[in-house]
C-alpha cells in the first residue's frame, strides 16, 4: 500500500511528455534581464552600475535584510541598464539588463564535473554559504533557504523531508534531476541534514516515476540516514503539509509551520542547488526548467540561466506552435499565465507549458448544484462553496473563522466543479483580503 | 485578436465532469427501473413517464422564457431527472391532467420560485408527489396489479400495495401471519411483481441503479446505507419486540418507496447535506421518520414525508456539522 | 349561540386581554428612552440607507445629528442642502452646506485608445482581475470594465457601455453616495464638485507610469508632460507621479488645458462647441446621451 494523504485530492491526467527526455544546457542568450525580486521577502539592493563588466556568478544585488536573498549574474558581459521589465506577475519589476559577452565565470567557482561527497564545512558555515549563494526554495515558493535552516531557539527539527513528488501534470524538472544528478542531490540532502543537525531524511517520490525511485533508492544505500518512499499519485501530494501527512502521518496545526512538529521540507532542486553552492562554491544562477506542451515539436528539460527570456526556451523547443492559446509559467494547476514571451526565467520557474487554444478557454459558468465535490477534494477539509459565498459578499471575518487562510490555492476545487464555477478565484480574493486586514490590524497595535 | 494569449487565473485545466453528465448518469441508473415498470404496468407506464418528463421540461422552459426572462437551462438535464423521478412515484393508471398539475407544482413551485437549479430547499419531485397525494388522494392510492405488458391503460385491475394490506389488516385485528399470505412472496417483491408506484416496485432494478451510481461516483455510499441501515435496525427492534403486529425488516425494505427514496431521492445533491458526517445523520433521520410514519402514522408509506422533513434540516446540518479540520491541536509546553 | 361557541369567545377574549396587560407592563419596564427628535430627523432624511453619509443607515445618521455639537463634516449627499437645512432648523443648529458632488471616472481607455494585449476569461469581477494581473491591457491603472461599480450603485445611475467598455455615470441621477468609489479596486472613481450646468473638466487618466510606457499602453494617457500646468492661470493643476490632477474647487473652466494637452487626456463636458482640438475629442469620446 503506497502512502498518501487521506482527505481530498484529485487525479488530473499526468501528461509527463518530457519524462524521458534528458537534461540539456540551453545556450547562453544574447542578453538577460535579472529581476531583483525573485524570492519571498524584501527585493535585493543592486550593487552594480550601468556599464560595469561582470562575470558569471558575480554578486549583482545584495540581500536586503534577513528574509531576502542575494542575486548573482548568470552570464558575463556589460550591464546595459537598470530598468523595469514585466515579469510573471504582470507588473513591472526592477531588473538588471546585461548584454552577454562570452561566458567568463568567477574564479572561485569549482567547474569540475567530479562529484564531491565529502562535506568539509561546519553547520554554521553551511548556512552562511547558502545565504551567500542566494539559495531559495526551487519548488516554486522561493522562500530563502538560509532562513529555514536557521532553527530558532526553542524549536527542534528531528527529520528532514525532501519533496521529489512533482505532482503537477506536465512538469518533469525534478524527475530528470533525480535521475541524472542523483548523487549530487543526495549529497545536497546530507549537507542539509548537517545544517539542521538531524540524523534522518525521508524523500517522497510519486509512483509515476519508478525509474527515479529505483535509482535514488539504490544510490541512497551509500548515504547515511536517507530513506526513499514511493507515494500514491494524487494531486496535491507535493504540497508541504500533504507530504508531511503522508510520510510522517502528522498534520501541521493551522496557522503554524512544519518546524512546529519537528520537520523542515525542501525540494530536490533546492538540495541540488545547495550541493553546488557548498561543494562547488557555485551560487544560484541556473536551474532546470521543463518546456512542454502537446503541440511543441521538441519539448524538453533544460538547464537555463536565470534571466533568459522565455522566448529562447520556446525556440529551443521547436518554436511557438500556431495554435498556442495560453502560456503558463509553472504547472497547469498552480502556475500563472503570462501574456508575453519576453518574461525572464527566474529562480522559481520550474516549467513553461504551452496550451493549445482548444484547451485555453474556460467553459460557461453554471449554477451550483451543491454536489459537495469541492468539499470532498479539499486536502484541508475546507468548504469551498462556503468560502466563495463569504468572499463574494465581503464577510471576511467569518471567512477567517472558516480557516480560509489554510487554503493552499492548489485549485482542486475549481478543477472538480461540474458547474465550472470559479471557486479558487473568489477564495484567493477572500484570502488576500483577510491576510491584508490581519496585517493592518497588527500594524495598528 | 486570435494571436492574443489567454491570461485567466489558475487552474488552467479542468476535470471532465459536468452537471449535464451527472444528470445523464442518474437517468441511465433509472433505466432498469423504467424497464421493469413498463414490463409490469404496460402502456400506462410509458404514458405516465412521457407525460411527466415532457411536462417538466415544458414548464421549466415556459417559466424561464416568459415569466422569469432568464437564460434557458433545460439542457442541463435536471428537469428530465425530476420528471422521471416524479413519474416513478405515481401509479401507472393516474390520469394525465393530474400528472401535469403535479409537474407544474414540482418545477414551478418547488424549484423555480426558489431560484432554479441549486437553490431549492425541498426535493421537487417529492413536493410534486406529496401535493398530488394530498389533492388527489383516491387516484394516488389505487394501484394497478401488475399483469404484464398487455395491460391496457385504465382497465387494469386495481388493488392496494402490500404495505397498505398489512396496515389495514393490523388495524382490523388480523394477525400478521395471515396477512403475509395475502401479499406477494419475497422473491416476487424483489423482482417487482406487486402493487405500487411505477418506480418503487422492483428492488432488483433499483439496486442495479445503485451499483451504477456508486461505480460512476455520482453518489457516495453514505446516504443510501444510512437510510437502509437505520430502517433495518429500527424495524428490526420493533419486530423483535412484537413479531405479531410488526412486519420484519426485509418486508419493510422491499415494499414501498424506501429503496427508490434512499437511492434516488434522498441523494439529490441540491437538497442533501454537503459532508459525510452530516449525510449519515440525515440518512438515519430519514430512516427513523419513515418507520415512525409507517407504524404509528396515518399513511402506510412514509418515505416521501420523511425526506421532505429532513430536507428542512439540511441547512442547519450544513452550518453546524462540519468536516474535521486539518491540523493537529497545538500542544503548549 | 351554543355553549361551546360562548365559552370559546369568552376564553379567547380573556386570553387576549391578559396577554395585552402583560405585554403593556413588559413594554413599560424595558423601555429605552430615546430622544424623540431622532425620530423627527429620521423622517426628514431620504430613507435610502445608502451609507453615503458615512453612517450605517439613516437612523444612525439621525442619531449622530442630534448628538453632534455642530454640523461640520456631516452631510447627507442624497438629500443634499435642502434636507440638511431642514434638519439644522429643527435642531436649532447651524447648517454647514457642503458642495454637491458627482461621481466621475478617471479613465478613458476604450478599446480604440487602449488596445487589448491579452484575453481574460476569468470571472467578470474587477476585484479578482485586479488581484490576479494588471488586466487585459498594458495599463495597470486603468478601468477593467467588469462592472463592480455598476453593481454597487443602488440608485440605478450607472451602466456599462459595451463599446467603450467603461462605466457610464448619469450626472442627473448620481447622488454621490460613494458606493462606486469604494467598489472600484483601483480607485478610479472620484467625487468631484458639481459645477453649474453640470460642466466638468478633469484629467481622464490614472496612469502613473512614465511617458513612454503610458503612451504605449494607451493613446490618451496622461504622460505628466506638464503642458497643462504651464497654461493654467489659476493654479488648479498639480502633477504627481507622472500624472496631472485638476482641483475642481480651483478650476474656473477656462478650458485652456483641454486644448493644450498633447494626448487629449483632459476631457470637458457640457460646454458649447468650438472649433478646436478639444471638440474633436468630445465628439468621439464624450456621449451625453444617458439612457
Amino acid at each position: 500500500m503506497l502512502k498518501t494523504f487521506p482527505t481530498g485530492g484529485i487525479h488530473p491526467p499526468d501528461n509527463k511528455l518530457t519524462a524521458g527526455i534528458g537534461l540539456r544546457y540551453l545556450p547562453v542568450p544574447e542578453s538577460v534581464a535579472i529581476p531583483v525580486s525573485q524570492h519571498i521577502g524584501a527585493p535585493a539592493n543592486i550593487v552594480v552600475n550601468k556599464g560595469d563588466y561582470i562575470k558569471t556568478g558575480e554578486l549583482i544585488a545584495a540581500a536586503n535584510g534577513f528574509i531576502s536573498a542575494n542575486i548573482h549574474a548568470s552570464v558575463s558581459g556589460k550591464v546595459n541598464r537598470i530598468d523595469t521589465i514585466t515579469d510573471v506577475s504582470g507588473y513591472p519589476q526592477t531588473a538588471v539588463f546585461i548584454d552577454v559577452e562570452g561566458d567568463e565565470w568567477v574564479k572561485t567557482i569549482d567547474r569540475s564535473s567530479e562529484i564531491n561527497k565529502e562535506i568539509k564545512l561546519t553547520t554554521e558555515e553551511i548556512i552562511k554559504r547558502c545565504c551567500e549563494s542566494g539559495i531559495v526554495g526551487m519548488g516554486g515558493a522561493t522562500f530563502p533557504s538560509h532562513v529555514k535552516l536557521s532553527v530558532p531557539e526553542g524549536k527542534k527539527c528531528t527529520v528532514l523531508i525532501i519533496n521529489g513528488v512533482e505532482c503537477e501534470p506536465y512538469l518533469t524538472a525534478d524527475h530528470r534531476l533525480m535521475i541524472e544528478k542523483g548523487e549530487q542531490v543526495l549529497t545536497g540532502i546530507t549537507i542539509l541534514m548537517k545544517a539542521l543537525r538531524v540524523e534522518k531524511a525521508m524523500i517522497g517520490i510519486e509512483s509515476n516515476k519508478p525509474d527515479a525511485i529505483n535509482h535514488i533508492r539504490n544510490l541512497a544505500t551509500g548515504f547515511k540516514g536517507i530513506t526513499v518512499h514511493a507515494l500514491k499519485v494524487k494531486y496535491p501530494q507535493g504540497g508541504e503539509k500533504q507530504l508531511i501527512k503522508a510520510l510522517m502521518n502528522r498534520e501541521v496545526p493551522s496557522g503554524h509551520l512544519p518546524l512546529d512538529i519537528g520537520t523542515v521540507v525542501y525540494n530536490v532542486g533546492t538540495a541540488f542547488a545547495v550541493y553546488e553552492a557548498v561543494q562547488k562554491n557555485k551560487p544560484l544562477f541556473e536551474r532546470v526548467v521543463t518546456i512542454t506542451g502537446k503541440s511543441l515539436t521538441n519539448p524538453g528539460n533544460f538547464f537555463v540561466r536565470i534571466g533568459t527570456p522565455v522566448s529562447k526556451l520556446i525556440e529551443a523547443a521547436g518554436g511557438m506552435p500556431g495554435d498556442t492559446g495560453k502560456i503558463v509559467n509553472g504547472g497547469p494547476m498552480m502556475g500563472r499565465a503570462i501574456s508575453n514571451i519576453d518574461v525572464p526565467v527566474i529562480k522559481g520557474t520550474s516549467g513553461i507549458l504551452l496550451l493549445p487554444r482548444t484547451e485555453s478557454q474556460r467553459a460557461e459558468i453554471k449554477p451550483c448544484i451543491r454536489c459537495a465535490r469541492c468539499v470532498s477534494v479539499c486536502g484541508f477539509s475546507l468548504e469551498a462553496f462556503l468560502l466563495v459565498t463569504l468572499s463574494e459578499k465581503g464577510l471576511y471575518e467569518r471567512a477567517a473563522d472558516e480557516r480560509i487562510t489554510d487554503c493552499l490555492e492548489c485549485g482542486s476545487c475549481s478543477y472538480i466543479c461540474p458547474a465550472n464555477r470559479p471557486l479558487l478565484d473568489y477564495i484567493r480574493l477572500g484570502k488576500s483580503t483577510v491576510i491584508r486586514m490581519a496585517r493592518e490590524r497588527n500594524m495598528k497595535q | 485578436m486570435s494571436s492574443l494569449l489567454n491570461i485567466s487565473p489558475s487552474p488552467h485545466i479542468h476535470g471532465k465532469e459536468t452537471t449535464r453528465k451527472l444528470m445523464f448518469s442518474v437517468v441511465i441508473a433509472l433505466i432498469p427501473a423504467l424497464f421493469t415498470s413498463i414490463f409490469y404496468f404496460g402502456t400506462g407506464a410509458v404514458i405516465v413517464t412521457l407525460t411527466s418528463v415532457s411536462a417538466c421540461i415544458i414548464f421549466e422552459y415556459i417559466i424561464q422564457r416568459f415569466i422569469l426572462k432568464r437564460p434557458i437551462s433545460i439542457t442541463d438535464g435536471s428537469a428530465v431527472v425530476t420528471g422521471l423521478l416524479l413519474a416513478f412515484n405515481l401509479p401507472s393508471n393516474i390520469p394525465v391532467h393530474i400528472i401535469i398539475i403535479g409537474s407544474l407544482v414540482a418545477i414551478g413551485i418547488a424549484k423555480m420560485t426558489f431560484g432554479g437549479l441549486g437553490n431549492n430547499p425541498f426535493n421537487p419531485a417529492l413536493v410534486g408527489r406529496v401535493f398530488m397525494l394530498i389533492s388527489f388522494p383516491v387516484q394516488m392510492t389505487t394501484w394497478p396489479i401488475p399483469a404484464g405488458f398487455k395491460t391496457g391503460y385504465t382497465d387494469a385491475v386495481t388493488g392496494a400495495t402490500p404495505l397498505a394490506v398489512i396496515k389495514e389488516g393490523i388495524k382490523n385485528g388480523e394477525s400478521l401471519i395471515q396477512l403475509m399470505e395475502k401479499v406477494p412472496s419475497t422473491f416476487q417483491m424483489i423482482l417487482g411483481k406487486m402493487g405500487g408506484s411505477m418506480g418503487e416496485v422492483s428492488t432488483l432494478a433499483l439496486l442495479i441503479g445503485l451499483v451504477y451510481l456508486l461505480y460512476k461516483k455520482v453518489i457516495t455510499w453514505h446516504i443510501p446505507i444510512a437510510v437502509i441501515g437505520s430502517i433495518s435496525v429500527f424495524t428490526g427492534i420493533l419486530w423483535l419486540v412484537n413479531p405479531e403486529s410488526n412486519a420484519n425488516p426485509l418486508f419493510h425494505l422491499l415494499t414501498g418507496g424506501i429503496l427508490l427514496g434512499a437511492i434516488f431521492m434522498a441523494t439529490d445533491y441540491v437538497t442533501s447535506p454537503m459532508n459525510p458526517k452530516a449525510m449519515l445523520i440525515y440518512g438515519c433521520g430519514i430512516g427513523i421518520l419513515t418507520v415512525i410514519i409507517r407504524v404509528w402514522g396515518a399513511y402506510p408509506e412514509g418515505v416521501s414525508f420523511a425526506i421532505l422533513i429532513m430536507n428542512a434540516f439540511v441547512p442547519l446540518m450544513n452550518a453546524y456539522i462540519k468536516p474535521k479540520p486539518f491540523g493537529e491541536e497545538v500542544k503548549y509546553g | 349561540m351554543s355553549a361551546t361557541v360562548l365559552i370559546t369567545i369568552i376564553s379567547l377574549s380573556l386570553l387576549a386581554l391578559v396577554s395585552a396587560v402583560i405585554l403593556y407592563f413588559i413594554a413599560q419596564k424595558f423601555k429605552i428612552y430615546e430622544d424623540p427628535r431622532i425620530d423627527e430627523i429620521q423622517a426628514l432624511l431620504p430613507a435610502a440607507n445608502c451609507g453615503g453619509c458615512g453612517f450605517a443607515g439613516c437612523r444612525n445618521f439621525a442619531e449622530a445629528l442630534v448628538k453632534a455639537e455642530s454640523f461640520n463634516g456631516l452631510n447627507c449627499p442624497v438629500g443634499g442642502g435642502p434636507v440638511m437645512e431642514l434638519a439644522a432648523n429643527l435642531l436649532g443648529k447651524e447648517a454647514h452646506p457642503a458642495d454637491p458632488l458627482v461621481a466621475v471616472l478617471l479613465c478613458n481607455g476604450t478599446p480604440e485608445f487602449r488596445p487589448r494585449t491579452s484575453i481574460y476569461d476569468g470571472p467578470s469581477d474587477c476585484r479578482i482581475s485586479n488581484n490576479l494581473y494588471r488586466g487585459d491591457t498594458d495599463c495597470r491603472y486603468g478601468c477593467m470594465g467588469y462592472g463592480d461599480c455598476v453593481r454597487a450603485c443602488t440608485f440605478d445611475t450607472m451602466y456599462m457601455d459595451s463599446t467603450s467598455r467603461l462605466p457610464v455615470i448619469a450626472d442627473d441621477k448620481c447622488l454621490a453616495c460613494g458606493a462606486c468609489v469604494k467598489a472600484c479596486p483601483r480607485g478610479l472613481i472620484e467625487l468631484r464638485k458639481k459645477a453649474k450646468k453640470d460642466r466638468k473638466i478633469y484629467v481622464a487618466c490614472s496612469n502613473c507610469d512614465k511617458g513612454g510606457p503610458a503612451r504605449r499602453a494607451c493613446k490618451v494617457a496622461c504622460t505628466g508632460c506638464s503642458k497643462c500646468l504651464k497654461v493654467c492661470a489659476f493654479d488648479a493643476i498639480t502633477i504627481e507621479n507622472n500624472l496631472a490632477y485638476i482641483d475642481a474647487k480651483k478650476c474656473t473652466f477656462c478650458r485652456k488645458c483641454v486644448q493644450e494637452c498633447p494626448t487629449n487626456s483632459i476631457l470637458e463636458f457640457n460646454f458649447p462647441s468650438r472649433k478646436t482640438k478639444g471638440e474633436v475629442q468630445n465628439e468621439t469620446v464624450t456621449d451625453n446621451q444617458f439612457v
